[in-house]
């Protein structure tokens, strides 16, 4: 089938990490642990919590959060643009991600703790196929 | 578990020995200790080596065959940062056991200019490494000192004075990679690695070896050497809470690790004269002021404002330089820790000795995560 694809020349958006679901609302998905609640970005084999082996039921996760803490990183490996806002941001569901903090100035008094964020989505860069690599980031919420 | 003694210690300068391989280093190390001990490598009856670089490259047998190979049984251990402390507690569990009389434990690494350690990892579609934020350890380092900013107000000064104090600590211990007095502008205005921890708020990459013997009593005194007891060894992993996964949670780990460490050797830290801890970054030593318990949460950059952790304050912290100039090969890191401690309750510290040590902690954090905390006593 993807030999197929690619001979229609037809490309596809593809998820950087497998818990970030694209499509016309992108979202994270979270498996939650029925037993005790603990949220996870990813598959256990069982609870890292509460070592219970499920069930573990996916949830969709809020596409708004709030920022924990970052860091500024000015100094990253060969090929990685900087300066760039490192950060952990949580969401209502218990869950926090790691991610890039963009639309902001990395500058420390520019960055309030608790500041609230979305998540949006971008492509940054293309597979070898041609298909789009799609990544999630945070932004400051816009206000509406 | 019966006691355990350090009869011997041995550790090269830190830097950087292109022209020299590992077991090289390790075997330089692992003399010094045999020679401190007075003892020669057929009376070591069990070796534990600590590297992590080259984990899979067997570094404790080829230690041997630069030094003689006595078929006793040796273990590699790798356990990120911690390496060598855990391959220490190795060595004291053989002995402590009861199976062996001595054993050594010789941590080595060969870092060269390795870069930055860590990542954010891999998926299926590549790097995510500087686009779903940062696993490199800088910025890891950087967000737990943030978070410590956040939590009690802590300024990028406390952290830099950090700095300041252990490059201050590095000049007068001969092994050290650096050796230099930086001061506080120096520190503040360094390039930015990932804030807020500039160049000189991070720990060098570099190369090093540290070597210790352990024995029973009964070897101890045949021996007639000053004895340095074991009082404790502590090894724990990351327990689980909410955000250890996208922020290692180093506190947590260490606090569990040091009231165990308390306990089982009877003292608490008001009663330590020395501790060697885990400054890989500026904001790490801060945050382990609290976590282990050398002052009240909250309180560590008050305590760095009084001079509490300097050299003759209440609480002398990393007197060898710390990790952030005595430098960090990692491997060699956890045992050389016990070489500094073991150093002062001699009294063979020379110019950084601390006047009357008794007791002293070793304190190793490797992530991913573990913590190994080792209370030595006179």
């Amino acid at each position: 089938m993807a030999e197929a694809t690619q001979a229609s020349g037809e490309k596809k958006a593809r998820p950087i990490v497998p818990f970030l679901r694209l499509g016309d609302r992108p979202h994270l998905v979270g498996k939650k642990c029925d037993q005790c609640g603990a949220v996870y970005l990813g598959n256990r084999v069982a609870c890292s919590k509460c070592s219970s082996t499920g069930p573990f039921s996916e949830i969709p996760l809020s596409t708004k959060g709030s920022l924990w803490v970052y860091s500024i990183v000015h100094q990253s490996a060969p090929g990685i643009p900087t300066p760039y806002v490192a950060a952990i941001v949580d969401l209502p569901e218990g869950v926090s991600v790691r991610c890039n903090i963009i639309d902001v100035e990395p500058d420390p008094a520019k960055i309030p703790f608790g500041m609230p964020v979305e998540m949006i989505t971008r492509k940054v860069r293309e597979d070898k196929d041609g298909n789009d690599i799609v990544a999630f980031f945070f932004r400051p919420a816009s206000k509406n | 578990m019966r006691s355990v003694y350090v009869l011997g210690v041995g550790m090269i300068k830190f830097g950087r020995y292109p022209d020299k391989d590992v077991p090289e280093l390790a075997a330089q190390a692992a003399l010094l200790a045999l020679k401190d001990a007075g003892m020669a490598v057929k009376d070591i009856q069990l070796l534990a080596s600590g590297n992590l670089l080259q984990a899979n490259a067997m570094v404790g047998q080829r230690l041997l065959q630069q030094i003689g190979q006595t078929g006793i049984p040796v273990i590699n251990v790798a356990n990120a940062c911690a390496t060598g402390s855990t391959a220490f507690r190795e060595a004291y569990f053989a002995v402590g056991s009861g199976e062996y009389e001595v054993a050594m434990a010789v941590g080595s690494e060969q870092m060269g200019k390795a870069g930055l350690l860590g990542g954010g990892g891999a998926s299926r579609e590549g790097s995510v490494e500087g686009i779903l934020g940062s696993g490199l350890m800088p910025a890891v380092f950087g967000q737990a000192g943030v978070e410590h900013m956040r939590k009690h107000g802590t300024k990028m000064e406390h952290f830099a004075k950090i700095s300041v104090k252990n490059h201050k600590h590095s000049t007068k211990n001969p092994l050290s990679q650096y050796q230099n007095e930086m001061d506080l502008d120096a520190v503040m205005k360094a390039r930015m690695i990932a804030y807020p921890n500039t160049l000189y708020m991070c720990c060098p990459t570099g190369d090093g070896a540290a070597a210790a013997i352990v024995v029973s009593e009964a070897v101890m005194k045949k021996y007639g050497k000053k004895p340095v007891k074991v009082g404790c060894s502590v090894l724990t992993s990351d327990p689980w809470s909410e955000r250890d996964l996208t922020l290692p949670d180093v506190s947590t780990l260490t606090r569990t690790a040091a009231k165990q460490a308390y306990e089982r050797a009877g003292v608490g830290p008001e009663d330590l004269d020395l501790v060697e801890l885990h400054d890989c970054f500026a904001t790490a030593e801060l945050l382990h002021y609290e976590n282990l318990g050398l002052c009240k949460e909250g309180e560590a950059g008050r305590g760095v404002d009084e001079g509490w952790f300097a050299h003759g304050g209440k609480s002398p912290v990393n007197v060898s330089g710390g990790l952030l100039s005595k430098g960090h090969p990692l491997g060699a890191t956890g045992v050389a820790n016990i070489y500094e401690v073991v150093t002062h309750l001699r009294g063979e510290a020379g110019a950084r000795q601390v006047e009357g040590a008794k007791v002293g902690l070793a304190h190793v954090i490797g992530l991913g995560s573990a913590c190994t905390i080792h209370i030595l006593t006179a």
